[in-house]
């Protein structure tokens, strides 16, 4: 395999991963803020502070980890995204930060805050919205070199059916995500009013998300044909994301396998994910960057790869006892410990 | 001035940088001493040191917490306000960068099993062996962003062929030559910094209430920690003023207001500069610059004199130099103090005055971390990869950085404050004697 596909695979499987974890936890604000409002807070929010205290920093790291990766792997990337995206970006950065301090102060210092309760719900689906958008600006059409300047073309963003599209798909993804995952976790609990809860959350979630899918497919056709024509030669990636979607719903409603029915999730968008990202390629930023173009030196790109997998061996132990601990160990799940 | 795009990056990454410094080295240095802590907890069977290390480990929570979030600000500020610096440096330093990953990592894993096992484990040594993947990944990651710095500082493991970065070494590039002493003194200090912290907010909660055996005992322990790192910090500096005479002697030169070049080179603390440079009320160690860059006095040490006008950092920076290394003798002063005091019965250790002093150099060694790194970041311009690349060429050329600035400005107002408020809020409504009380009810009597 070349560098330039290690690269840009090791980064989607880093994306990948963070949209698993951070949408559980973006999508747990959203819930806890909810349960709050519906009074309902003492068991849905204790469920969630008991499995999101220990990992919300880690969360952070996929992402950190995803744009330091992107960087070092494709140089010019930072340098496209970097000048167009200076103002969406630092607002994402500014959700994000608000996100990270105010969960810590609401969760660690003071309990009861209503206001950090909400900004941390609010910001949970705003800052998938606003990252998204850097996926949407990928598919050309909203960056203009003018000079030696790259301009970002917000009006066009704003206005395109596409970008909605993708807006509206990540959020109803992140709540679908966020509900299995917490559906099973208070399945394992044994927590059955925030099981049946979250499961209704669940099914509540699942059609739209589907629909949402569609609508980015129809709206991509229009936007990018390129991209819409590469999709549909592998269409049976998607076609298996869809099959994993209809048995994680079937499993939720029959009340059954609720561990088996988030692992279908996690699938459904594992193959949804990388379709998607096998058909953009070669592109990285359409029309200026692609991955041979923007590709790092070849002795960078060796140095990178030999630090990754020295770092993954340190890390997916880690990660195991991590999870063993707080994930897997049913007396901590249940509150025992 | 202008406030141009490049002059507003600078102000933002300088606000930023400022801002993430502060939570970083907390976040490296109190790992250390809440792992002193319940070690001595354990091995002493001591219930005073393992609430200790709890508490401390409490608050810490909330500082990693700003410490993630403005990292993560300025991770991404270094693409979207350096652009072209990242382009060309990226072909050569992103290994350190995406190694620190692997350290946050590693550190974010292991603090959060810390952070909530404390009575899972029967055996009390398996929790104290959570810190040391703590201390490895938050020094660790120190270290790397570090060699960044360093590298930025004296580059070297590539060369530049029309814009374009060949021939690239990345290993080279990581051990530059600014990098042990840097990494030396950054570490050193961190620590020290940590304890001073610590140490003050004990010696002010003495104060306020004549606490009992268990902020002595706190005291006790940071004061010999900040000693100990005191002079390792001071060791590190005088490293690092040797490493720049020889590497960087603009740097040295501007922040010792040493024009000529010479031998028997006199050392100038504080004093004030007329607009011919030439210097007035200083104090003049006579010889001692020469004895800084190279522990002898016939050692000959660069002036500015020797670098084109517009390659001389600004002078200002000699203030800078002085206040940190003051408040550097000033710890070791007040540690030295309080210890001897300890030691030798005839004084009274827990005296106001001495107190007060512990309580001021908590803050002042912050300040000298901040002098520290300005001193380090200005002292470097006009350049920001020295002999290649000038800050005014690297800065990104899009619109709309000083509505970022204010916007970043604001944010960091907030969390400061709020930072701050959570924390009070989180030991006021629970005091060490009681808690004490409720967690170790049979050995507190
Ligand atoms: C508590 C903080 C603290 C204290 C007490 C000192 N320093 Fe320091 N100093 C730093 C905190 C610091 C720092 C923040 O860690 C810096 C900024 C950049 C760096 O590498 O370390 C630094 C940089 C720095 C540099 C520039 C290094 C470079 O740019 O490569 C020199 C020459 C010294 N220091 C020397 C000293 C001396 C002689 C001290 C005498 C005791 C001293 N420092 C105390
Ligand atoms: C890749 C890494 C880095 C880049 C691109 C960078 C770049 C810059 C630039 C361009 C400035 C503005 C200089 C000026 O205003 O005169 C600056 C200032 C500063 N930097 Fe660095 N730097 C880096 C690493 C670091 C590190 C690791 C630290 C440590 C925390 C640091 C601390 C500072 C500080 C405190 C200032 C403020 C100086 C001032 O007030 O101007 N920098 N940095
Ligand atoms: C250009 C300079 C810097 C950059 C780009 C940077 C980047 C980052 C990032 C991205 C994070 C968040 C990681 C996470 O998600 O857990 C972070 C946190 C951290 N940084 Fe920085 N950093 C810089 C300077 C420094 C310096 C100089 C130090 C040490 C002296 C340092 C020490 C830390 C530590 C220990 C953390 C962990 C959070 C904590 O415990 O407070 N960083 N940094």
């Amino acid at each position: 395999m070349s560098l330039e596909i290690v690269g840009i695979t090791v980064l989607w499987i880093f994306l990948y991963g963070y949209l698993i974890v951070a949408s559980i936890d973006f999508g747990a604000g959203f819930f806890a803020f909810y349960g709050r409002m519906k009074g309902k807070e003492h068991t849905l929010n204790v469920l969630i502070s008991r499995y999101l205290s220990p990992v919300w920093e880690v969360t952070n790291v996929f992402f950190v980890f995803f744009f330091v990766g992107l960087v070092g792997f494709f140089p010019d990337a930072a340098y496209y995204y970097g000048t167009a995206l200076l103002l969406p970006g630092s607002i994402a950065i500014i959700l994000l930060a608000i996100r990270g301090s105010f969960y810590a102060f609401g969760n660690y210092g003071s309990k009861d805050n209503i206001v950090y309760l909400f900004l941390y719900g609010a910001t949970g689906l705003l800052i998938p919205a606003s990252l998204s958008t850097a996926l949407t600006i990928s598919e050309g059409g909203f960056l203009e070199e003018q000079g030696d300047k790259v301009v970002f073309l917000a009006r066009e963003l704003f206005t395109s059916p596409y970008s909605w599209s993708v807006v509206v798909l990540s959020i109803v993804s992140v709540l679908f995500i966020s509900a299995t995952f917490l559906t099973y976790y208070a399945n394992r609990a044994g927590d059955m009013d925030s099981r049946e809860e979250l499961r209704r959350f669940s099914l509540f979630w699942s059609p739209p998300t589907i629909l949402a899918s569609l609508l980015v497919f129809v709206s991509l056709r229009e936007h990018n044909p390129g991209h819409f024509n590469s999709a549909i030669e592998i269409w049976w990636m998607f076609g298996l994301s869809l099959v994993c979607f209809l048995g994680a719903s079937f499993f939720i409603y029959r009340r059954r396998n609720f561990g088996l029915a988030f692992i279908l999730v996690m699938q459904q968008f594992f193959f949804a994910f990388f379709g998607y990202g096998a058909s953009h390629l070669p592109y990285i930023l359409k029309p200026f960057i692609t991955i041979e173009t923007s590709v790092t030196n070849p002795t960078m790109g060796m140095a990178l790869v030999v630090v990754f997998i020295a770092g993954l061996l340190l890390l997916i132990p880690s990660l195991y006892l991590l999870m063993r601990l707080f994930l897997f160990d049913a007396d901590y799940v249940k509150g025992n410990k | 001035m202008v406030l141009d795009s490049v002059i507003l990056s600078r102000m933002l990454t300088s606000t930023t940088l400022a801002f993430h410094i502060i939570f970083a080295t907390i976040g490296v240095g109190v790992p250390v001493m809440i792992s002193i802590a319940e070690f001595m907890g354990i091995k002493r069977n001591d219930p005073h040191y393992l609430l200790l290390a709890r508490r401390w480990a409490r608050g810490f929570t909330i500082t990693v917490a700003v410490g993630v979030v403005t990292g993560t600000a300025i991770g991404l500020q270094l693409s979207l306000l350096w652009p072209s610096f990242m382009q060309v440096a990226g072909q050569v330093i992103a290994l350190p960068l995406f190694m620190e990953t692997f350290a946050f990592f590693f550190e974010a894993i292991f603090l959060g099993i810390y952070l909530y096992t404390w009575d899972r484990f029967k055996n009390k040594w398996i929790h104290w062996l959570l810190t040391i993947p703590v201390m490895i990944g938050s020094s660790a990651s120190a270290l790397f962003i570090t060699t960044v710095n360093a590298f930025m500082n004296t580059p070297q493991g590539f060369e530049l062929e029309n814009g374009k970065a060949i021939n690239i070494d990345p290993i080279a590039a990581m051990l530059n030559p600014a990098t042990p002493t840097k990494v030396f003194h950054v570490l050193t200090t961190a620590y020290l910094t940590s304890a001073l912290i610590l140490a003050a907010i004990t010696a002010f909660a003495i104060l306020r209430k004549k606490g009992g055996d268990y902020h002595k005992k706190a005291l006790r322990l940071t004061m010999v920690s900040a000693l100990i790192f005191a002079f390792g910090s001071a060791l590190a500096g005088d490293l690092s003023a040797k490493f720049l005479a020889e590497y960087q002697p603009e740097k040295l030169a501007a922040a010792e207001w040493h024009f000529e070049s010479e031998e028997n080179a006199d050392l100038i603390v504080f004093g004030t500069l007329d607009e011919n440079n030439e210097v007035h009320n200083e104090i003049r160690l006579p010889g001692f610059l020469s004895f800084l860059a190279g522990s002898s006095f016939d050692t000959e040490v660069i002036g500015l004199n020797e670098f084109p006008e517009d390659e001389r950092p600004p002078l200002w920076v000699h203030y800078l130099f002085d206040l940190m290394v003051s408040i550097g003798f000033y710890s070791i002063f007040i540690a030295g103090a309080f210890i001897l005091f300890w030691k030798w019965k005839k004084r009274n250790e827990w005296n106001k005055g001495l107190l007060w002093g512990i309580v001021a150099s908590g803050p002042l060694a912050m300040l000298a971390i901040e002098f520290g790194w300005i001193y380090a970041e200005v002292g470097r311009q006009p350049w920001i990869l020295r002999g290649y690349m000038k800050v005014a060429e690297a800065a990104t050329k899009a619109d709309g950085v000083g509505l970022t600035f204010a916007l970043f400005v604001g944010l960091y107002i907030l969390l400061g404050i709020l930072c701050v408020v959570v924390l009070i809020k989180m030991f006021k409504n629970k005091p060490a004697e009681a808690e004490l009380e409720q967690r170790f009810p049979k050995k507190a009597s």
